[in-house]
């Protein structure tokens, strides 16, 4: 009798504990906290997270970060092994480091276990925020927020009769949504220093912040296009003729010129918010920004509305865009891992995926991105399907900080300062990337 | 004598009476261990703060460490760190926007410091007044003067340069302080210049007012014209004064990095990328602990070793 008893026993608290470990079904009175970045998603995922507080009790805290400290903040934090964050929605370029530095719970067996299938995600999505190392079926965080860089236009300042027919006569073609990098630059041109209702407006609002990555992710989208490649994909890390191919060169004096003809004046040190300000206050006719922030800007009541448009980055030789967003991952450390596995495992779900999308997020799941309705559900999202079918990402190693500011470092140089020429500064950029990966023992 | 009455005397009187707790316990201490009591805990504090710190960033400025990569075996790799700083081309070049920002600032904070401490010295009307509006830019914080700098030198909407279009007649959105590599360090030498120029005036002031005025009395008598008056007494007194807020400003503008990171941020380029800049890109950013310690130390030296020769010179122009 006593070993039945303490057989039920056991198996009462196994059952408790295994409930515990996949779903809390009513964690009251536990909280978890969610760190990200200070921007117009983090606002609709507080929204969006009010459900999972409502289904399992377990209350949600959330610590938004502005994005030119977001990563020094999140990276100190996870670097001391700090229990801030039970769930971390960070960079795309940080899974290789906190994969090997056991920063994030590898969540294979937690997909399995609880049918999760990232097969449900988009692979570059998928590639991007979730695998290391790359290629590899390793899973360290679930795709979050889908992003892209895409660019915003003024869509009145386009309709206009007099502005388009000044375009064709010029150009010999209609002004419309470029198609290609040159046409960009052109429409660029046209509108710089342009006098639109009384007020001198400028070409594009692009990237050229040299602090964190901003020149890069501008430069990188640039550089696509043009054939840019970050290695010879048959020989991992050879870079000889891929990062200073012609294409690539022309692709980085073509980010120059753009730079020179067509910013607005002193716009040196421009990134996200440098341009969505320029565009807000009505200073340039083209941005370049992240698809994350086309929401608030199509509510925004001064350009958004019937007065912007929204298009792909361009192509040249070939398709690409910049990719940007993130995973949501398990920080080892935390003391909550079952309550933060337990909100991925809910986020996870189509029905979450679908209001996340409703509410400004932008899901990446098939589910959502393939309704055949879905293009439909914002004037921007037609654009987000094309983009995140042509997206290429930075490094993602663990070393990506040195890369990513040796890269900051010489096209800031060539581009913003008009230093060297543009095969010295991409050859600059392998002799910098090869002393790392020999550091890291890769080469 | 002690002053024994008023507030004063009181509190001195208390002070002199150990509480008998504290009596009973210490008697039967010698003088020296009533010392070292006193003096220990303030001596952990340094060693805990000031000293431990030191060595053990010599311990780590000889390894590979990196502090975002706890679970790597820390290797030993004797001098590389500092032979691959000291043969380096970036930081060779971020030393020498140092030295540059470094030689220009003290040059012209000095300059105009010792000239407003000298106006300011002749006590005209309303000179208290004068003083205090002078110090204010000195009282705010770098990171609100960065900011408010930033929107002066913006070269759409700045009030800067619509001042300079007004003097000079150019287009006020012609030049870009912040954007353009010829002016960028400039840009910083002016907000430095700036705010630390009332600093540089007040040490300069207490060595004017330190000059007894029975001095100038004396010169008169002997006919001594103001400007022999200048050259031979005030400028030669003033100047131990003037040499200490050199070396203050100097120590201080080396490891400038606030005022750089809010307005240029290094830029354009690599421009304004000062040491500390570049330290800190190392540390925190790029997380290679093993090789921003060695370069902390070599900064460390450097300024320690030029602090060391300007106080021998320092020490020689007192003595006269």
């Amino acid at each position: 009798m006593k070993l039945l008893q303490t057989f039920a026993l056991t198996a009462v608290v196994a059952a408790a504990t295994a409930l515990g470990a996949s779903a809390p079904a009513r964690a009251e009175g536990k909280t978890i906290t969610l760190c990200w970045a200070a921007w117009d998603p983090a606002n609709a995922l507080v929204e969006l997270s009010k459900d999972f507080t409502a289904k399992t009790g377990v209350n949600m805290k959330f610590e938004f970060v502005p994005w030119p400290n977001f990563a020094d903040r999140m990276l100190n934090e996870l670097n001391s092994k700090g229990k801030l964050c039970d769930l971390m929605i960070g960079d795309s370029q940080w899974i290789g480091g906190a994969a090997e530095n056991g920063q994030y719970v590898k969540l294979n067996e937690f997909f399995d276990k609880e049918g999760i299938k990232i097969s449900d995600f988009m692979p570059a999505t998928v590639a991007g925020y979730a695998e290391w190392p790359k290629g590899s079926p390793n899973y360290w965080a679930l795709p979050a927020m889908g992003d892209a860089n895409g660019w915003t236009y003024r869509k009145d300042w386009f309709s206009r009769p007099e502005i388009r027919e000044e375009f064709k006569k010029k150009f010999g073609r209609e002004l419309d949504v470029p198609k290609t990098q040159a046409e960009l630059k052109d429409i660029a041109e046209f509108f710089q220093k342009r006098v639109i209702d009384g007020k001198t407006v400028y070409g594009a609002a692009i990237f050229t912040e040299r602090g964190s990555e901003g020149i890069t992710m501008g430069v990188t989208n640039a550089l696509y296009p043009f054939g840019f490649k970050y290695q010879n994909p048959k020989k991992p890390y050879d870079m000889q003729g891929y990062v200073n191919s012609d294409d690539a060169v022309k692709g980085l004096e073509f980010y120059k010129a753009l730079y020179q003809c067509c910013t607005p004046p002193g716009y040196s040190n421009g990134y996200m918010q440098e341009g969505l300000d320029a565009f807000k206050s009505g200073q340039v006719a083209l941005q370049m920004n992240w698809f994350a922030f086309f929401p608030g800007l199509y509510k925004d009541p001064n350009v958004g509305g019937e007065k912007i448009g929204f298009f792909v980055n361009p192509a040249q030789k070939e398709k690409g865009s910049q990719l940007g967003g993130q995973g949501i991952s398990v920080v080892a450390y935390s003391p909550n891992r079952a309550e933060a596995l337990a909100y991925i495992k809910w986020f996870a779900s189509l029905d979450t995926q679908k209001k996340w999308w409703a509410l400004g997020g932008y899901s990446c799941h098939k589910g959502v991105l393939n309704d055949p309705n879905f293009k439909n559900t914002a004037p921007f999202a037609a654009d987000f399907l094309v983009a995140m079918d042509q997206v290429v990402d930075f490094w993602a190693e663990p070393s990506y900080a040195q890369l990513l500011l040796a890269m900051q470092k010489r096209v800031h140089d060539y581009v913003v300062a008009d230093q060297g020429t543009a095969k010295g500064a991409l050859d600059g950029l392998i002799a910098d990337w090869t002393k790392v990966f020999k550091e890291d023992g890769k080469l | 004598m002690t002053d024994q009455t008023g507030l004063s005397g009181l509190v001195d009187r208390a002070a002199l009476v150990t509480p008998p707790v504290v009596a009973r316990r210490m008697r039967g201490l010698s003088e020296r261990a009533i010392a070292w009591l006193f003096i220990t805990p303030t001596m952990l504090l340094l060693l805990a703060i000031n000293i431990f710190p030191l060595i053990w960033t010599i311990r780590l400025s000889f390894t590979n460490y990196r502090a975002n990569r706890p679970n790597a075996t820390m290797l030993d790799v004797g001098l590389a760190n500092y032979q691959s700083i000291l043969t380096d081309p970036d930081v060779w070049a971020a030393m020498t926007v140092t030295a540059r920002f470094v030689f220009w600032s003290i040059l012209i904070q000095t300059v105009l410091g010792f000239t407003l401490a000298w106006l300011i010295d002749k006590k005209f009307r309303s000179h208290g007044l004068w003083t205090t509006l002078i110090l204010l830019p000195m009282m705010l914080s770098p990171a609100v003067v960065g900011n408010f700098w930033t929107f002066l030198y913006q070269p759409q909407i700045g009030l800067f340069n619509y001042v300079i279009a007004a003097v000079t007649g150019a287009p006020a959105s012609s030049f870009q302080m912040l954007a353009q590599v010829q002016l960028a360090p400039w840009a910083i030498v002016i907000v430095d210049t700036w705010m630390w120029t009332p600093y540089v005036m007040l040490i300069c002031l207490a060595g004017l007012r330190s000059i007894p005025d029975y001095i100038y009395e004396a010169a008169e008598v002997d006919r001594a014209s103001p400007w022999r008056q200048f050259w031979s007494i005030t400028l030669p007194m003033a100047l131990p004064f003037i040499m200490l807020a050199v070396l203050f400003r100097g120590i201080e503008n080396f490891k400038m990095f606030d005022m750089v990171n809010l307005l240029t941020g290094g830029g354009p380029g690599s421009t304004t990328e000062v040491a500390s800049i570049t330290l800190k890109r190392e540390a925190f950013e790029k997380w290679r602990t093993g090789y921003s310690s060695a370069f902390a130390i070599i900064l460390f030296v450097t300024v320690f070793g030029l602090a060391n020769i300007y106080v021998k010179a320092l020490n020689r122009v007192k003595s006269r």
